[in-house]
C-alpha cells in the first residue's frame, strides 16, 4: 500500500451485540482501523454512516426493520466511493446479490483475523482506487428480480419511511432520483425509475410513460388527450400523461 | 357393496362352491323327497341358483349388526330370524318350481313329494345362509385388517418423512454458524462464557440427533431441548430475548412426537422476536386437562416486516406430523392479535410410555 498510514474510519452494524464486540476487537488489533460508531440496526446504520461518514462499513445482511441491502440502498452516494461496505454474515446465499451491489467484500461468520485483515486490506486497495460510487439504484437492482419487494424505504434527512408497496400511488423519474407519490405524501429516492420498475410487482404497476410508472389500483379511467396523446386520471383526480407505448401497456393490462 | 361382489375373483369361487352344494341338496332331495334323479336336477338347479344370490344379502345383516359392535343376543337373534325368513323364502320358490314342472307333461305327480321336500328345503336353507353369513363376516374382517395395515403404513410414512423433514430443518446452519460467531467473540472477552456456550450447544445438538430416532418422548424432555435452544439464542441475542415457562407437572409427563415444538419455537425467535428492535418474550405454556394437553406458544411481532419465505414451511410441518400421529383427535391454531402471535396445540394426553 502506497499510502498504508491513512486511518480507516469503521462503522460496525450487526443486532447481536457479540457479533459487533468481536468485530470491534479484531478491528482494533489491526493497525490504522477506528471503529467510530456501533449500530444495532438498520434506523441506527443510516443515521450514524450520515452523521459520521466512515470509510467503511461492515454491515449485517438480517437485521430488524432495515436489512443489509436496504441500508445499502439508502446510503449517500459520494464521487470518492465511500464508505466502502463489507457485508458480514451467517448467510451464503446473498453473496451474489452484494457483490452486484458493488460490496468490497463478503464475510462469513464465523471469521478470524486473518480474513477480517484481508477484507481491509481489499477496502484500502478500493478505496485508493478511488472508485466512483456504485451508480443510483444499483444495490436494490441488485436484489434481482427473483422476488418483489414488498415494500420500499425512503430518506427524507434523519428520517426513514417504510412505504409498503400497495400504499405507493406513483412514481416519477427525476434526473438521478425518482419521486414516489405514497399515503398522499411525496418522497424522493436516489434510484432510477427503470431499477424501481425492476423491483416492484409486475401485477401491480405499469410503465405508462418514460417517467412514469402507475399503480394499477389508482387508474379510473383513460382520456384521449387534444392533441392525440391520453392522460390517465386517478382516484384523487391526478392527471398523469400517458405515452403511446405506455397507453398500449395500459389496455393490455386492463384488458381494454 | 358387499365383499364378495367388490373384490374382483371372489364372485367366481362363491359361484363354484355353490356347484358342490348343490349336488348336496339334489342327492338330498332324492334320497329324503323321493324325487327321480332328473326330477332332482330341474328342481335343485333353478333352485341353488336364486338361493346363491339371495344370500349375498346376508351382507346387509353383517353390516346391520357388526362383530363386537352388537350384542351376542341381538346377533344371534338377527341372523337365526334372518334365516329362517330366507329359507321360507326359498321354500316358496321350490314349490314354485315344482308347480311350474307339474303343468310339463310326465310331471305331474311332482307335487306330491311336496310335503317331504319342503323341510328339507326349509332346514337346509337355513343352515346354508347361516354359512352364508359366517363367510361374509370373515371376508368384512379380511377387508377390514388389510385397510387397517394400509393406513398403518400410510401414517408410518408420514410420521417418518415428517421426522426426516424436521431434522432437515432443525440442523439449521445459520443457527451453527451464528452461535460459533458468538463464541468465537467471548472467547477473549469472557472465556468461562464462551466454554458454557460451547457446552449448551453440544448438548443442543446431541439432543436433537438423539432423538430424531424415538417416536414419541415425554413433553419435559421437548421442553428441556427447546430450553437449551432458547439459552443459547438468548447469548446472541442478549436483553432483546426474554423467555416465560408455564409448564405443569401433568402436562409435561405426555408424550409427544420429539421436535415438534422446537421449529415452532425457533420461528417465534427468527420470525417474531429478531425483527423488532425491541426484542420480546416468547411464552410458553402446557396444560392438562379433560384428557387433552393444551400447548401455547405466544410471540409479539412486527405487522411491518416482510414475511420471511418459509416461515409458514414449519407450521405446515407440525400440522402434517400432527394429522400423522393424531389424525383429526390433535387440532394446531394460530391467531394474531394485538401484535401477538399465537399458536394453540392441543394433542391427546397419551402417556409417554
Amino acid at each position: 500500500m502506497a499510502s498504508g498510514a491513512s486511518l480507516l474510519s469503521a462503522v460496525v452494524v450487526d443486532d447481536e451485540p457479540l457479533a459487533r464486540e468481536l468485530l470491534r476487537e479484531l478491528l482494533g488489533r489491526l493497525p490504522d482501523v477506528t471503529v467510530v460508531a456501533e449500530c444495532a440496526n438498520g434506523f441506527e446504520a443510516v443515521k450514524a454512516i450520515a452523521e459520521r461518514a466512515p470509510d467503511v462499513v461492515f454491515l449485517d445482511v438480517q437485521m430488524p426493520k432495515l436489512d443489509g441491502f436496504e441500508v445499502l440502498s439508502l446510503l449517500p452516494k459520494r464521487e470518492d466511493g465511500r464508505p466502502a461496505v463489507v457485508f458480514v454474515t451467517a448467510y451464503d446465499q446473498y453473496a451474489v446479490k452484494a457483490f452486484e451491489a458493488n460490496a468490497v467484500d463478503y464475510l462469513l461468520k464465523p471469521f478470524d483475523k486473518a480474513r477480517l485483515a484481508a477484507a481491509v486490506e481489499r477496502v484500502r486497495s478500493r478505496l485508493a482506487a478511488g472508485q466512483a460510487a456504485p451508480p443510483p439504484g444499483l444495490a436494490t437492482e441488485a436484489r434481482g428480480p427473483a422476488r418483489p419487494v414488498s415494500r420500499v424505504v425512503v430518506r427524507d434527512g434523519a428520517d426513514i419511511t417504510v412505504l409498503p408497496v400497495a400504499t405507493i400511488e406513483w412514481v416519477k423519474a427525476e434526473d438521478d432520483y425518482v419521486l414516489l407519490r405514497a399515503g398522499g405524501r411525496d418522497h424522493l429516492k436516489a434510484e432510477t425509475l427503470g431499477s424501481l420498475e425492476a423491483q416492484l410487482p409486475k401485477d401491480r404497476f405499469v410503465r405508462i410513460h418514460r417517467s412514469y410508472l402507475l399503480n394499477l389500483d389508482r387508474l379510473v379511467r383513460l382520456e384521449a388527450g387534444a392533441t392525440g396523446t391520453p392522460t390517465a386520471v386517478l382516484r384523487d383526480g391526478t392527471e398523469l400523461p400517458v405515452s403511446r407505448a405506455g397507453a398500449r401497456r395500459l389496455r393490455e393490462r386492463i384488458g381494454a | 357393496m358387499n365383499p364378495i361382489l367388490a373384490t374382483s375373483g371372489r364372485l367366481r369361487p362363491y359361484l363354484l362352491a355353490w356347484v358342490p352344494l348343490t349336488a348336496i341338496t339334489g342327492t338330498l332331495l332324492v334320497l329324503a323327497a323321493r324325487l327321480t334323479p332328473l326330477e332332482a336336477v330341474l328342481v335343485t338347479l333353478p333352485l341353488t341358483a336364486v338361493y346363491a344370490f339371495l344370500c349375498l344379502s346376508s351382507w346387509y345383516l353383517c353390516k346391520a349388526v357388526p362383530v363386537g359392535a352388537a350384542t351376542l343376543a341381538r346377533m344371534t337373534g338377527t341372523l337365526l330370524a334372518a334365516a329362517a325368513l330366507a329359507s321360507t323364502l326359498w321354500a316358496a320358490w321350490g314349490a314354485t318350481i315344482v308347480w311350474i314342472l307339474a303343468t310339463f307333461p310326465g310331471f305331474s305327480a311332482l307335487p306330491d313329494s311336496l310335503p317331504a321336500l319342503t323341510p328339507v328345503v326349509v332346514i337346509l336353507g337355513f343352515l346354508l345362509y347361516l354359512l352364508a353369513a359366517a363367510v361374509h363376516y370373515v371376508l368384512l374382517a379380511v377387508d377390514r385388517a388389510r385397510a387397517e395395515e394400509a393406513r398403518g403404513a400410510e401414517l408410518s410414512r408420514l410420521a417418518r418423512e415428517a421426522e426426516l423433514r424436521a431434522l432437515k430443518e432443525q440442523l439449521n446452519p445459520h443457527f451453527l454458524f451464528n452461535s460459533l460467531n458468538s463464541i468465537s467473540a467471548l472467547t477473549t472477552s469472557s472465556p468461562e462464557r464462551a466454554r458454557e456456550m460451547c457446552v449448551l450447544l453440544a448438548g443442543f445438538l446431541r439432543s436433537t440427533l438423539g432423538l430424531s430416532g424415538k417416536a414419541t418422548i415425554p413433553l419435559g424432555e421437548e421442553l428441556s431441548l427447546v430450553r437449551s435452544y432458547l439459552e443459547i439464542e438468548r447469548v446472541r441475542f442478549g436483553d432483546r430475548l426474554r423467555v416465560e415457562e408455564r409448564v405443569e407437572a401433568d402436562a409435561a409427563r405426555c408424550g409427544v412426537p420429539p421436535l415438534l415444538l422446537q421449529p415452532l419455537v425457533e420461528n417465534a425467535v427468527k420470525h417474531g422476536v429478531a425483527p423488532r428492535l425491541e426484542g420480546g418474550a416468547v411464552t410458553l405454556s402446557a396444560r392438562q386437562a379433560d384428557g387433552m394437553v393444551r400447548i401455547e406458544l405466544v410471540n409479539p411481532y412486527d405487522p411491518d416486516a416482510e414475511a420471511a419465505p418459509g416461515a409458514g414451511v414449519g407450521l405446515a410441518n407440525v400440522r402434517r406430523r400432527l394429522a400423522a400421529r393424531w389424525g383429526d383427535r390433535a387440532a394446531l391454531e394460530t391467531m394474531r392479535t394485538d401484535g401477538l402471535f399465537r399458536i394453540e396445540l392441543t394433542i391427546p394426553a397419551d402417556a409417554a410410555a
